[in-house]
């Protein structure tokens, strides 16, 4: 059984996000209301619910908060490259994302200072992460 | 005054877990389920106007309370689906409450099952932010949310794995106790726990529940004609619920996880503290659930429920009773009636029926649930005597 790695499913409020990251670009809604940083994309900031969102380009850096090395992934295609780390990056602009980790598991701490490594996946780029300043 | 749910449990029926339901449908399930609340009761199916179902994924994902209530030949003045993962059981009863207060109906049977067929794994058909912005990544899948959860505990406050695997010690310890549980005769040391193979690290195989098959219903009426019941009633005595997330990476801050809400705005409805709980019947699909929960009750600080568990005792004749009938970890998850059996054991041992593993006097139970990445969490205190 051929089971493929599942890509991200688009909608229209996320296309821009996805078209910018092809690029090699990380661009991020703001809120032209309250002024904060908006992910997942939305058609409305959650903090102050104004709808005056624009698509700014962010610093692809933060601090890893939290990870996981999976040994047993989720799913099947996933579970070939097992194991690998996925974990969650607080951005510099405020929100956190969800993220898959090019950093060994004896270099992961708290905190840890990343940023952002666009890889392919089925010629399709994700936003992954490595540690900021050491090439991987 | 603080306002507080009214309503009492008289009828509790649950199919003992087992792996594989092969032959079995859901709804074969539901049904069984209702028989055995309702002959609990003295009931016939005549007496139930309302009717709380779970979804269904792969099966009847809309028109659920339709499709039940007509497998089962009853026709209810109130139907609802109720979707809060494992909150759900403990979600159904404060809506039930609700609904017999609102003068929807009298008397209202909770029900969940679940069948689980060896090889048949069903893929999400989830098209949302989570399928978007997690699965992608490689983060599909309960294990790995739970285990970001359970780091990011370890790492803001220094619990250790040890504190972890005595959660599931004593689930399993407490499982030996209770001939329905999954995992009756099969005992597990605290070094099997520490040494079971990583999952999705730091979460090990003997910290997570088991997927089977089984279900559970329960029946919920008004206080007075709860007077009247078949069995002893147990009352309803303070709900709290609360929702904050879905995908693991928009969770709140490390201790403002939902049930530092639920579970105190319960035991204020009751008018009780955590000292005066007798038994924990608390959501168990990981180990790091626990924890948090017992950090929300008001018996240790947050981030040190590691002492507590090292310090105490955790059977049914220990210092805290929790999850006497071993807890989902050592009962099993038949999937969303997983959160019913809290409900159950609590039931059965605030009736003085739950004979080897019987609680002395036991007066007051807290029942929680759980569901997505620790987001959908609702608490219950149950009590045998009326207000």
């Amino acid at each position: 059984m051929n089971i493929s790695l599942p890509q991200p499913t688009i909608t229209p409020i996320s296309q821009p996000f996805w078209d910018y990251i092809q690029e090699k670009k990380f661009y991020l809604q703001c809120c032209q209301d309250c002024h904060k940083w908006v992910f997942y994309p939305r058609a409305h900031c959650p903090d102050c619910f104004g709808s005056d969102l624009k698509w700014q380009a962010a610093s692809g850096n933060g601090k890893l908060t939290t990870w996981s090395v999976v040994h047993r992934a989720g799913h099947p295609a996933w579970q070939e490259r097992a194991p690998y780390v996925v974990g969650i990056v607080e951005l510099e602009e405020g929100p956190s994302l969800l993220t898959h980790l090019l950093i060994d598991e004896q270099d992961l701490y708290y905190q840890l200072p990343v940023e952002i490594n666009f890889q392919s996946i089925n010629g399709f780029l994700l936003p992954f992460f490595q540690e900021k300043g050491v090439r991987v | 005054m603080v306002k507080r749910p009214k309503g009492a449990i008289i009828g509790i029926g649950e199919l003992p877990p087992v792996r594989y339901s092969e032959g079995k449908t859901t709804l074969s399930l539901i049904a069984e389920s209702v028989q055995l609340a309702l002959a609990d009761a003295g009931l016939n199916k005549e007496d139930i106007d309302g009717l709380l179902v779970g979804p269904q994924v792969g099966e009847t994902p809309q028109h659920v309370p339709a499709t039940v209530s007509e497998y089962l030949g009853i026709a209810p003045t109130m139907s609802n689906t109720v979707d809060l993962g494992g909150a759900t059981g403990a979600g159904m009863v404060w809506r039930a409450a609700a609904a017999i207060e609102a003068g929807m109906c009298e008397t209202v049977i909770c029900v969940l099952a679940n069948k689980n067929e060896k090889g048949n794994i069903p893929r999400s058909p989830n098209r949302n932010p989570i399928r978007e912005f997690d699965v992608p990544f490689g983060a599909s899948g309960a294990n790995t949310s739970y285990a970001l959860l359970k780091r990011l505990h370890m790492e803001s406050y220094g619990s250790k794995q040890e504190d972890f695997a005595r959660i599931a010690y004593w689930a399993r310890k407490n499982a030996c106790n209770n001939p329905k549980a999954i995992f009756y005769d099969k005992p597990v040391e605290l070094e099997d726990i520490l040494q079971s193979p990583l999952i999705a690290d730091p979460l090990r195989l003997l910290e997570i529940v088991m997927p089977c098959a089984g279900g559970a219903a329960v029946i919920v009426t008004t206080e007075e004609k709860a007077g009247q019941a078949k069995k002893k009633p147990v009352y309803i005595k303070g709900a709290g619920e609360k929702i904050t997330h879905r995908a693991v990476s928009q969770a709140p801050a490390v201790d403002q996880h939902p049930f530092a809400f639920s579970i105190p705005h319960a035991l204020k409805q009751a008018g009780i503290t955590g000292q005066d709980l007798d038994l924990l019947s608390l959501y168990d699909c990981y180990t790091s659930v626990v924890a948090v929960q017992l950090e929300s009750i008001g018996i240790c600080q947050p981030g040190q429920f590691g002492s507590l568990m090292r310090e105490h005792t955790f059977g049914h004749d220990g210092d805290y009773p929790l999850n006497t009938h071993g807890g989902q970890l050592g009962f099993g998850q038949a999937d969303l009636a997983g959160g019913m059996s809290h409900i159950v054991e609590a039931v059965t041992q605030l009736r003085g029926e739950a004979e080897g593993r019987q609680i002395p006097e036991a007066k007051h139970a807290l029942v929680t649930g759980n569901g997505a990445t620790l987001s959908e969490t609702t608490a219950l205190v149950l009590g045998g005597e009326p207000s």
